[in-house]
């Protein structure tokens, strides 16, 4: 529709919400039909808006966790306590409503082949999503760039796309290492603390590797780890970082 | 108007009369914190109000002598341009009224100004008269950094962004100057009841 | 609270410009440090939105939304460029 294509305009449009994943207790994954989508670019995120019947509206950005070639539409919400818009889309929305949004935006935070790599990721909680994106487009691509995740939850429980993680780690084309800050079951076999020097030096390539670094999750996280990774050598300009807070909420 | 989200109400309101919520607002039991900027942290050592410009002599207080004037505890409603309002909040600080006594001016004007360079500007008149205070505790506890802390601007009959956070002073004036907000498009004195949001409201 | 950063704001600025920004490069007017605008320190939830220089902390952009119009005040960038596409 030409509407969409008109250039200088992010419009905004009412997607039907298909369906409704629980992905662990406080995050869920809505997949939406939006009626004009041209596609997006693995990082890139929405903004979501919401209407009260008094008027009164809300707004956020949510990343987008499908790939590009998934075919629909998927963003993962995780719940805020003190959150205004979170608690609506994970507790209240249902199939059939529908909800307003905008995009895809974002040029920055967002990986494709041609940046090469090879690919490291780091994410915290809910900063899995965007990092999950580029996973599944490096992978419905058949890239070849050597990918590494390392992602880091407070508990097991905790941690988003669990079993899509799993099944990703046994395959040769990507690495994955988890760490669990708060508690770990017994027997666990990967990391067990908040990431720091040591930690980023055993799962990063070395810096004359030249990797390309995608780090997304709270500000205290994403600023250790980038000051973390300068400081081991590796180049500030291959860093790119996407922060969440609390007005994710 | 945007379609309506089903079922969306936003954040928790709590019930009010309504002859106490200015229009467009809403009531709510939280205390969100809205900032253009880092939270300054001054050693109370080193803090200081200080009173000056179109006056005779400029009057500073250290964090000791202001907390060693006489303060007030008072609950006054607060009103936020982004139309949250929340109810009976309970302050303690030191009124203006008593900040002013002995300063000979014949300014009308007042612009508060904060560490890390926010101002905000208000006529004199609505300094004094019982009408704000420099607040230095919130609910009976010290006033977090968050909320402005060590001290801040109070004054509820103005939307909130005049009431500056992290204040250390007020520069007394002949002329009015439009503040940070104020010069973006805020309206220039902020009148709630009239719904003053943005100039030429 | 913790700034986030320009990503956060990439909506509000396709509002102003009408294309996207984050990539684009300021130079800060403060200490000259260059950045993406995607680096940028953004502090939300105001009357208003101020991006800091990460470098300096000096406000490098203010945008309010008034009315239903975003206006920029690029008043700490000395130079503004987009990304070579």
């Amino acid at each position: 529709m030409e509407r969409a294509a008109v250039l200088g305009r992010l419009n905004w449009q009412l997607a039907t919400v298909v369906e409704l994943v629980d992905e662990t207790m406080r995050t869920k994954s809505i997949v939406l039909d939006p009626p004009e989508w041209a596609g997006h670019r693995a990082g890139q995120h929405v903004d979501v808006r919401l209407t009260a019947e008094d008027g009164y509206q809300a707004q956020r950005s949510y990343s987008i966790a499908s790939a590009p070639q998934d075919g629909r539409l998927v963003l993962t919400v995780e719940l805020l306590d003190d959150g205004e818009v979170s608690p609506y889309l994970v507790d209240e929305l249902r199939a059939g409503d529908q909800l307003e949004l905008r995009g895809p935006i974002g040029g920055y935070f967002v990986w494709e082949e041609s940046l090469g790599g090879p690919l490291l990721l780091l994410g915290g909680g809910s900063g899995i999503v965007p990092l999950r994106s580029m996973l599944r487009h490096h992978n419905a691509i058949g890239s070849n760039v050597p990918a590494r995740l390392l992602y880091s939850s407070r508990a097991l429980d905790d941690v988003i796309y669990r079993d899509e993680l799993a099944r990703l780690a046994a395959s040769d084309e990507v690495d994955i290492r988890f760490t669990l800050t708060r508690e770990s079951p017994e027997g666990w076999g990967g990391y067990r603390r908040r990431i720091d020097r040591e930690l980023l030096e055993e799962v990063a390539w070395p810096p004359s590797d030249r990797p390309l670094v995608y780090i997304c999750g709270p500000t205290g996280f994403v600023e250790t780890a980038a000051s973390g990774l300068v400081a081991l050598g590796h180049e500030p300009g291959r860093i790119r970082t996407e922060r969440f807070g609390p007005t994710g909420g | 108007m945007a379609p309506i989200s089903r079922g969306f109400r936003g954040r928790r309101r709590a019930e009010a009369d309504p002859a106490r919520i200015p229009p467009g607002q809403y009531v709510t039991h939280d205390f969100p914190v809205l900032s253009a900027g880092p939270t300054p942290h001054t050693a109370l050592e080193a803090w200081s109000f200080t009173i000056r410009g179109a006056v005779d002599q400029p009057a500073s207080w250290t964090w000791a002598s202001l907390t060693a004037l006489p303060s007030e505890k008072v609950t006054v409603d607060i009103h936020c341009v982004t139309k949250w309002s929340k109810l009976d909040t309970v302050w303690t600080g030191v009124s203006l009224d008593t900040l002013l006594e002995g300063v000979e001016t014949s300014a009308e004007y007042a612009t508060a100004f904060s560490d890390g360079g926010y101002t905000t500007n208000l006529p004199l008149e609505d300094l004094t008269g019982g009408k704000a205070w420099i607040a230095y505790a919130y609910d009976e506890e010290p006033l977090e950094s968050e909320h402005g802390g060590p001290a801040r601007l109070l004054v509820p009959h103005l939307y909130f962004w005049k009431s500056a956070k992290w204040v250390r002073g007020l520069e007394l004036r002949e002329e009015d100057e439009p503040g940070f907000w104020e010069s973006y498009g805020y309206h220039n004195y902020g009148d709630p009841w009239k719904e003053q949001r943005y100039w030429g409201d | 609270m913790d700034a986030l950063d320009g990503n956060a704001i990439a909506g509000l600025l396709f509002d102003v410009f009408g294309a996207e920004m984050t990539t684009a490069t300021s130079a800060c007017a403060s200490c000259g440090a260059a950045g993406r605008l995607a680096e940028l320190q953004v502090y939300l939830r105001a009357p208003g939105t101020v991006a800091c220089c990460r470098t300096c902390g000096s406000i490098q952009m203010v945008l309010v939304t008034i009315r239903g119009i975003t206006c920029v005040d690029l008043r700490g960038v000395d130079v503004l460029e987009p990304a070579a596409s």
